[in-house]
């Protein structure tokens, strides 16, 4: 594969991949594609699986049928250097997970001193850039308990930043935000999408997904069921269950 | 004060508050005096102080004897407590019988101790790093000067230790070792390579399963049927082996404990941003761990530093062996309140100490809203 980054470069390769959870069948042959900079926007009922879909991208979860791709490497249990791969995408998790009895500063800068050996006054000044960006370099030295909600999801985005990811997850990042503060993260999402981060986020923003997404995938019972732009895929969806879940979703 | 001060709608500034709500008065007020049943209550248990202050400091301080060469002598001198049987005997009591004219080298070795563990307990210790160095150099330290035979130190067999030397001695050496011990089985415990699991479940339950006084026989007998013939193993190092195996089951099981109270998600960040095994452990699992299991670890400890009191009976004369021996005495024969009531003191001080330290560091790591 091409090194050069041009638009069209697939970094992402999911072919016909299947999981279970004991007897239940939770993802069924998913298909899917990444291209180098795309933003997707993966929404579904609960249960759906596509969280689950995000999780095996990092291999948090297990997939047990299929391929998974990730710039050319497939994801495999005998993967030497899965951390490698790790490093190179990174997660924004629902509950923030944080570490509590680490400051923010040094939540930013663990990963990238122990897993990119990088010396440690290098690790700061780039968390301070990061963090800056996230527009918290003040709390730089606080313990994540004393952050609201909204500030810990963006030093969690800092923090995944600070490995250079070449790809950002993000698992439901604002459901567990009070209403003013979901403004704060999306709008540090915004911010990163526009650098051109090739990023797949579940959510249930839809104004997120309208504005910053350029491909919106609905899933339900272990399925991908429709993909499409968002402006076609909120204004005209096909399928049945898509049309469901939009009514219910955006009615109110 | 007379009419009603008002301020315009977002513009109300702090007050101090009412006056007898804060400092001594405000504090007094709320705990002790805040209803009549509370006056009452507090009236009553202020008078029975007094008076149990009163009638034991007597017994305790005023009419005690410290000076006297006999039961019946302190008798004759006054009727409160007859510490002289205590006094008479410190020697015996701090270090058993190791040689009078040694005592200064477990003397060195305390203070050192203090030395070594101060970069370990407190932080802000100053050039802390260099002195790190010489904690971990200190067990060989203790070790050379207490039993000599090098530099030109006589060499004192460890039979002769006892009293609180001997606590020290079995209690540090216990707690510091089987920490590390801990940590290892419980993470053992919880490994994906079944054989190290099974090993570790098996000594855990092994060691809490059975007695201490139970192993310390063992350690005292029957080891010898399963060494090799003419292997001599010193008593002291097997009681040693056997407290710190048998603390290190608890120690683990505590700290099991803590590593399954941390959410799931602490794992899957690390993982999620390529921290490998040991680096999750060292950097993500343990610390956390460790700060929830502080006080079920003191606990142990505590535990262990009391129970080091069961090596009297394979014949080792910590505090307790002393006092019995000092008891045993005709011309003290009677005096177990003083003499028990000592060892109390000496073992409380200890723990207490302990259990101070333990509040202290859960303050100094909590994270929240600090």
């Amino acid at each position: 594969m091409a090194k050069s980054a041009k638009q069209s470069e697939i970094v992402v390769k999911i072919e016909d991949m299947h999981k279970w959870y004991g007897q239940f069948h939770v993802l069924k042959d998913i298909n899917l594609e990444v291209a180098q900079g795309e933003r997707i926007v993966i929404c579904g009922p609960s249960g759906s699986g596509k969280s689950t879909l995000i999780r095996c991208i990092n291999r948090l979860e297990v997939h047990q049928e299929g391929s998974i791709n990730i710039y050319g490497t497939e994801l495999s249990s005998d993967l030497k250097n899965l951390e490698l791969i790790r490093s190179d995408v990174g997660m924004v998790f629902q509950s923030f997970n944080l570490f509590p009895h680490l400051t923010v500063l040094e939540n930013c800068t663990l990963a990238p001193i122990w897993v990119r050996k990088m010396p440690k006054r290098e690790a700061e000044e780039m968390a301070m850039e990061y963090l800056a960006r996230v527009k918290i370099p003040e709390q730089a030295n606080k313990y994540p308990g004393q952050l609201s909600g909204g500030q810990q999801q963006r030093v969690a985005i800092a923090r995944s930043l600070c490995m250079q990811p070449k790809i950002m997850l993000f698992d439901e990042p604002t459901s567990a935000l009070d209403p003013e503060m979901i403004k704060e993260v999306l709008d540090v999402m915004i911010e990163l999408a526009d650098t051109g981060m090739t990023m797949l986020v579940v959510t249930h923003e839809m104004g997120f997904a309208n504005k910053v997404a350029d491909r919106v995938i609905f899933m339900d019972g272990g399925e991908i069921i429709e993909q499409n732009d968002p402006k076609t895929f909120f204004t005209k969806p096909k399928n049945d269950r898509t049309k469901l879940f939009l009514s219910q979703i955006l009615d109110h | 004060m007379a009419d009603k001060q008002t301020y315009a709608p977002g513009s109300h500034p702090d007050l101090p508050p009412p006056p007898g709500t804060i400092g001594i008065v405000g504090w007094l007020r709320t705990n002790l005096f805040s209803s009549v049943n509370n006056t009452i209550l507090s009236l009553i248990t202020i008078y029975f102080l007094y008076w149990l202050i009163q009638s034991v400091a007597g017994w305790f301080v005023l009419d005690a004897v410290v000076d006297a060469s006999s039961r019946a002598e302190c008798r004759e001198i006054d009727s409160g407590a007859c510490w002289a049987v205590i006094t008479k005997r410190i020697g015996q009591f701090v270090y058993g019988f190791y040689p009078h004219a040694e005592r200064w080298r477990p003397n060195v070795a305390f203070v050192l101790l203090f030395v070594a563990v101060a970069p370990l307990l407190y932080p802000k210790t100053p050039m802390r790093r260099q002195l790190l160095w010489f904690s971990a150099a200190y067990p060989f330290v203790a070790y050379f000067l207490i039993c000599g035979g090098i530099l030109g130190l006589p060499e004192v067999g460890t039979n002769t230790f006892g009293g609180f030397m001997l606590t020290m001695i079995v209690g540090v050496t216990g707690i510091s070792a089987s920490l590390p011990l801990g940590i290892a089985l419980s993470l053992g415990r919880q490994s994906r390579l079944l054989s190290v699991r099974v090993i570790s479940i098996a000594f855990i339950e092994f060691m809490r399963g059975v007695p201490l006084i139970t192993l310390l026989f063992v350690a005292s007998t029957m080891l010898n049927y399963f060494l090799p013939p003419g292997t001599t193993f010193n008593l002291l190092l097997r009681v040693l082996i056997m407290v710190t195996f048998f603390a290190s089951a608890y120690i683990a099981e505590v700290i099991r404990g803590g590593i399954q109270a941390i959410p799931k998600g602490q794992y899957e960040a690390a993982d999620a941003m390529g921290l490998n095994y040991w680096q999750t452990t060292r950097l993500v699992t343990l610390p956390q761990a460790l700060k929830i299991s502080i006080p079920g670890i003191v606990n142990t400890f505590i535990g262990l530093y009391k129970d080091t009191t069961l090596v009297v009976v394979i014949g080792l004369l910590d505090p307790l062996g002393i006092g019995r021996a000092a008891l045993a005495d005709a011309k003290w024969n009677g005096l177990s309140t003083e003499t028990y009531l000592f060892v109390a003191l000496f073992f409380f001080v200890s723990c207490f100490a302990m259990s101070r330290y333990s509040l202290w560091l859960e303050n100094r790591l909590s994270t929240e809203h600090k």
